[in-house]
Order: structure tokens, then C-alpha cells, then sequence
């Protein structure tokens, strides 16, 4: 797997919208003299970062969707059940749409990358605090399921309201913002990316083993000694951290998390999370990147949403595969 | 020398905390239970079999009163060490999962394993003894969504038994399965007691199978909680109290519950 990662990610950057011949690819990749020095920063300052971006955001959302899969025992659950995405697009669409109704101090600040990354963070930050206020008070793990598909509905009519009174530039702006892209991202952003989820998939470690128990549900976690409150805080802390700061850097990244645990697991035909974790992360990368590269358009001048094509492309693998296989379980 | 107390609960009340006053179930619960013994609950449905067993094995606290499991009061001791002494089977369908017969029964060693949840020998040992007690070692290697109730049920046992405790609690495992299972799961559990010394406390509807089986009895009626072995709660004439007459009635010589014609 780790070596069709390789593979695929090799072919990411070989591919896109400006064609470079391989040989001159392989020569800027060993740092050799090339024919023509705009590859070279085509290559290294565009294609590179966009690729790790992409093997981040699929190893990131895969992960998260697993998780809560298994804490909501719930084949349904993605990474966004929880709101998070709906609370960084409420952030962002309050910093895009809401400019010119608030007006003033809004709008006298640039809309930049940046601005953009904090509103988003911002607004997941909101919805998780909320989400984990909740959490505090409430016993059933299900009901935390139900609050965060609400929490992302109140976010969604802010937002339809915030549309409503909006130029069409500014709805523009937004709607290419949801779209999702992985390009766009600087070394620095990447770094702060990478090393967020590196840390949250530290603290995941510590969780395999209760996420195994907690198959058995609750209860029967409980009886084999999990502490089952710290579990569910770590789960849904790293879960929203790694959304958050996925949904802010690259927009609501649709499907990948979804799709990807089920992948993996009618692949591996496996339930243990020690082997989960880690093939979740690599196939996800791994889809990551093969969307991306569809979405480049070979040889086209064309640039496809990338959320358009996560479903597109991936919502039949998992069709099929379940048709084939006859079961969905977690 | 006196035998210590495996299990213990002096004046306890069971029930749900509500803001609005105490909802209790059943009050001024006492009994000792001593090693080795096959202990079965018994009483008319919904009279507050599931909720004590939840209560003795602290999945919900009492109102009222202590449990203590080994001379030690259940509120203070830890959830690992709790896990090391006490083992459940519940009422809980499990969820599907991919999860082999091995795996689930593996995850009973989850109170002894490292961080990591790794086997060391040892768990493998006990994992085997386990699957071999309960005699499922030949389905080992499928996954749980393709076992049958009564299988699935002697899987959460073997589980139960791979956790070593010197307690297991059932809730009701005869529940849904045919009456060659239901024999079978008795049979297992009677052979547990017999050959590794443990308790086995069940709440179980199976009156009859009950009576020939377990050491002592455990009986629950409206405002009443009585133990004790067979005979002594025959000739305190317990039993006859443990359902309404109009229909079914204990009859003394054949220590058997029968149809009241």
C-alpha cells in the first residue's frame, strides 16, 4: 500500500493542467539543470505543496470518519457529524458574505488566505466548544450524533440567510470557497498544517485500544475497564481539531470521509484499529491524490472542484463494492 | 476459617435518580455470596432483575446501600481493577462488526494488556481455555455477523470467561435461544463453576432449569429480595410467592413450577 502511495503520488505531480515531459520531471526532482526554469517552480512551489496537502486532507478526513464510525457505531457517521464543517463554513461565509452587511471593520480587511483559515478555524472552534458543552451534560453518545447534525443545520440557515442578503460577487467568492481546493497552500501554511494533524494523530495512539472495546458497545466497554468519558473527549477533541484545520485550509472537503473507512474495511476485511488507523490513512491519501489528479484534467487547461470529484469518483467504488459484498458493518 | 465474601450488598436500594425525587425499584437488598457457587435471579418480568445486576456490576449507582465485590465497597475501586475481578454478559445485541470469534473473545484480556492492547502468551493461554471451555474453538476464525444467537451467546461467554474474574454476570443469556441452547448454556456455565471455582450470578426466566441447576437461589418479588439454596427457601415456601397463582404453581414433591389446571 505504502508503495502504491509512492506510485500515485509520483503520478500527482507528474500531471496537470501545464505538461511536463518526464525525464525534465525526474531532473527537477533530483535538483539537475532542466530546459525550462518555470517547471521547476511549477513543480516545487505548486505541484508538491498540493500533493501533500491532498495525502494530509485524505489521511486526515479517513481518519475522522473512522472515528466516528466506531464511537456513534453508526455507518453513516463522517467527519461532519459533528457540525464542524458547518461551523468553519459559517465562519467563513460570516468573513465573505457578511462584510458588506456588517460593513466597517469587516470589509477594511483584505480577504487573504489567512483571513480565510482563521474565520473557518474560528467557526469549527465555535460549533466544537458547543458540541462539547453538550457533551458534558449528556450521557447518551447517540444524543451527541443528533445535536451536531442540528448545530450544522442552524449553521447552514445562518448561512442561507447571510446568501440572502449578499452581492453576487461575494456568493461567488463563497461558493468556489466550498467547492474545496487543495491548491493555494504555501511551505508555511503546509507546515502548520501538517504538523496540527501530526500531533492529533499522536493522541489517537492512546484511544486504539478503547476504540476496539467500544465495538462491543458501551457497556461492555465499560466493564473492560475504559474509561469511557476521557475516550469520547479524545475522540471528539481530535476529531474536530483535524476537521477544523482540514475545512479551513482546504474548504468541506466532501465524501472522503465517508467513504474511505468503509474502503478500507471491506478491503482489509478487518475491524482492529491497530491495523485501521494507519491503512485508513494511506487509502485515504491514496484517494486523495487519484481525485486530485482526475480533477487536474490531463492535459486539459481545466480545473474541476475537487469536492465535485470525490463523489463523483469515489461514490460508485463504494456502491460497487457493497453490491459485491452484501454486508455493511463497522 | 471463614470463607471470604465474593460478592456482598447490605441494604441496598436499586432504582433511578431523578431531580424530582428517587424512582426506586426494589429496596433493603441484602445477601453474602461466597466462591464457587451457581447463583440464578429469579423473578416476574420487570421486576428489577436487570436494573440490580446493572447495579452489582456499577453500571448504574445505588440509591441507597453498598455493594462490595471482594470485601472492597464498589465506589472505590477503579474501573481496571473492577474489569479484573468482575466479567458481564449483557442483554445487548452487540453491534455488526468484522470482528473474528478469536478477536472478540481476545478483547476480554483488555483489563491485562499493555496500551497497545497487545497478546502476550499468557492471553493467548487464557484465550484458548476460554474458546475450549465453551467449545467453540472450531468457529474461531468467523466473523460475528455470521454466528447464529446461540452462538453468538457461548462467544460472549467464552469473552467473559477469557477475562478471568472470579465473577461473571449474566443478564438473562438464555434469552432467545431454543431449548437445546438454553440446556447448553446452563451446562456451560454449571461446568465453569465446577471446574474453575468462579460465581456465576444469571437472571434467567428458565424456572425449571433453574431449580435443578443453581446452588442458590436469588428470588425477586414486589417487596421482596430472598437467597438462598433450594431447600431452604422451599420449606419457608418462597417460591410459591415468586408468580401470581392463577396460572402456574411450584409444586413441592417434583421441586418443579407446573401449570395450575
Amino acid at each position: 500500500m505504502l508503495i502504491l502511495l509512492v506510485l500515485v503520488w509520483f503520478l500527482n505531480i507528474n500531471l496537470g493542467s501545464i505538461h511536463i515531459p518526464f525525464k525534465q520531471f525526474v531532473a527537477i526532482l533530483l535538483n539537475s539543470p532542466v530546459e525550462n526554469e518555470s517547471w521547476r517552480y511549477i513543480v516545487l512551489h505548486f505541484r508538491i505543496p498540493k500533493s501533500i496537502s491532498a495525502i494530509l486532507v485524505g489521511s486526515g478526513l479517513g481518519i475522522s470518519g473512522l472515528l466516528m464510525q466506531t464511537l456513534f457505531r453508526n455507518p453513516l457517521a463522517g467527519p461532519f457529524v459533528l457540525g464542524i464543517s458547518s461551523g468553519a463554513s459559517l465562519g467563513v461565509a460570516t468573513l465573505l458574505l457578511g462584510a458588506s452587511a456588517i460593513g466597517g471593520v469587516f470589509s477594511s480587511i483584505a480577504v487573504s488566505n489567512w483571513s480565510i483559515s482563521i474565520a473557518s478555524s474560528l467557526g469549527s472552534f465555535m460549533v466544537l466548544s458547543a458540541v462539547l458543552i453538550a457533551v458534558k451534560r449528556i450521557r447518551n453518545t447517540m444524543s451527541i450524533l443528533i445535536i451536531g447534525l442540528m448545530f450544522g443545520s442552524i449553521s447552514a440557515a445562518i448561512i442561507n440567510v447571510l446568501s440572502y442578503f449578499s452581492s453576487a460577487e461575494e456568493l461567488q467568492q463563497f461558493i468556489f470557497w466550498s467547492f474545496g481546493s487543495l491548491g493555494n497552500l504555501s511551505w508555511e501554511e503546509l507546515g502548520v498544517f501538517a504538523s496540527i494533524l501530526f500531533i492529533s494523530f499522536l493522541f489517537l495512539i492512546l484511544v486504539i485500544k478503547p476504540l476496539n472495546s467500544l465495538l462491543l458497545g458501551e457497556n461492555y466497554a465499560r466493564s473492560l475497564g475504559i474509561n469511557l468519558k476521557q475516550t469520547r473527549y479524545i475522540v471528539l477533541i481530535v476529531t474536530s481539531l483535524i476537521t477544523g484545520v482540514i475545512t479551513a485550509f482546504s474548504g468541506p472537503i466532501a465524501f472522503i470521509g465517508l467513504a474511505v473507512p468503509h474502503l478500507t474495511k471491506l478491503i482489509f476485511t478487518t475491524s482492529n484499529h491497530r491495523i485501521l488507523l494507519p491503512a485508513v490513512a494511506i487509502l485515504g491519501a491514496i484517494l486523495m491524490l487519484i481525485c486530485d489528479s482526475i480533477a487536474q484534467v490531463p492535459t486539459s487547461e481545466y480545473t474541476l472542484p475537487i469536492n465535485a470529484v470525490t463523489s463523483l469518483f469515489g461514490a460508485p467504488i463504494v456502491i460497487w463494492l457493497l453490491v459485491r459484498k452484501h454486508k455493511t458493518v463497522l | 476459617m471463614e470463607m471470604k465474601n465474593i460478592l456482598k450488598a447490605s441494604k441496598l436500594s436499586i432504582g433511578y435518580a431523578h431531580k424530582k425525587g428517587n424512582y426506586s425499584i426494589a429496596n433493603d437488598i441484602s445477601f453474602e455470596l461466597t466462591k464457587g457457587k451457581m447463583v440464578c435471579l429469579l423473578g416476574k418480568n420487570g421486576i428489577g432483575k436487570s436494573t440490580l445486576l446493572r447495579t452489582l456490576s456499577k453500571m448504574q449507582p445505588p440509591l441507597n446501600g453498598s455493594v462490595f465485590v471482594d470485601e472492597t465497597n464498589l465506589n472505590s475501586i477503579s474501573e481496571t481493577l473492577l474489569a479484573q475481578k468482575m466479567s458481564v454478559v449483557l442483554t445487548e445485541r452487540i453491534p455488526e462488526s468484522q470482528l473474528t470469534v478469536f478477536e472478540l473473545v481476545a478483547l476480554g484480556r483488555q483489563p491485562y494488556t499493555n496500551w497497545l492492547g497487545k497478546l502476550n502468551d499468557q492471553d493467548y493461554k487464557k484465550i484458548q481455555y476460554a474458546l475450549e471451555q465453551v467449545g467453540i474453538s472450531d468457529i474461531q476464525s468467523k466473523k460475528n455477523y455470521e454466528l447464529s444467537d446461540g452462538q453468538l451467546q457461548k462467544v460472549m461467554i467464552a469473552r467473559a470467561l477469557a477475562q478471568d474474574t472470579s465473577l461473571i454476570i449474566l443478564d438473562e443469556p438464555t434469552a432467545h435461544l431454543d431449548i437445546h441452547h438454553k440446556i447448553e448454556v446452563f451446562n456451560i456455565l454449571k461446568a465453569l463453576v465446577k471446574n474453575t471455582k468462579k460465581t456465576v450470578i444469571l437472571s434467567t426466566h428458565e424456572v425449571n432449569l433453574a431449580l435443578k441447576m443453581a446452588d442458590e437461589l436469588w428470588l425477586m418479588t414486589e417487596n421482596d429480595f430472598k437467597s438462598g439454596t433450594q431447600e431452604e427457601l422451599i420449606a419457608l415456601k418462597e417460591l410459591d410467592k415468586l408468580f401470581p397463582q392463577d396460572l402456574i404453581l411450584f409444586n413441592p414433591k417434583s421441586k418443579q413450577f407446573e401449570i395450575n389446571n
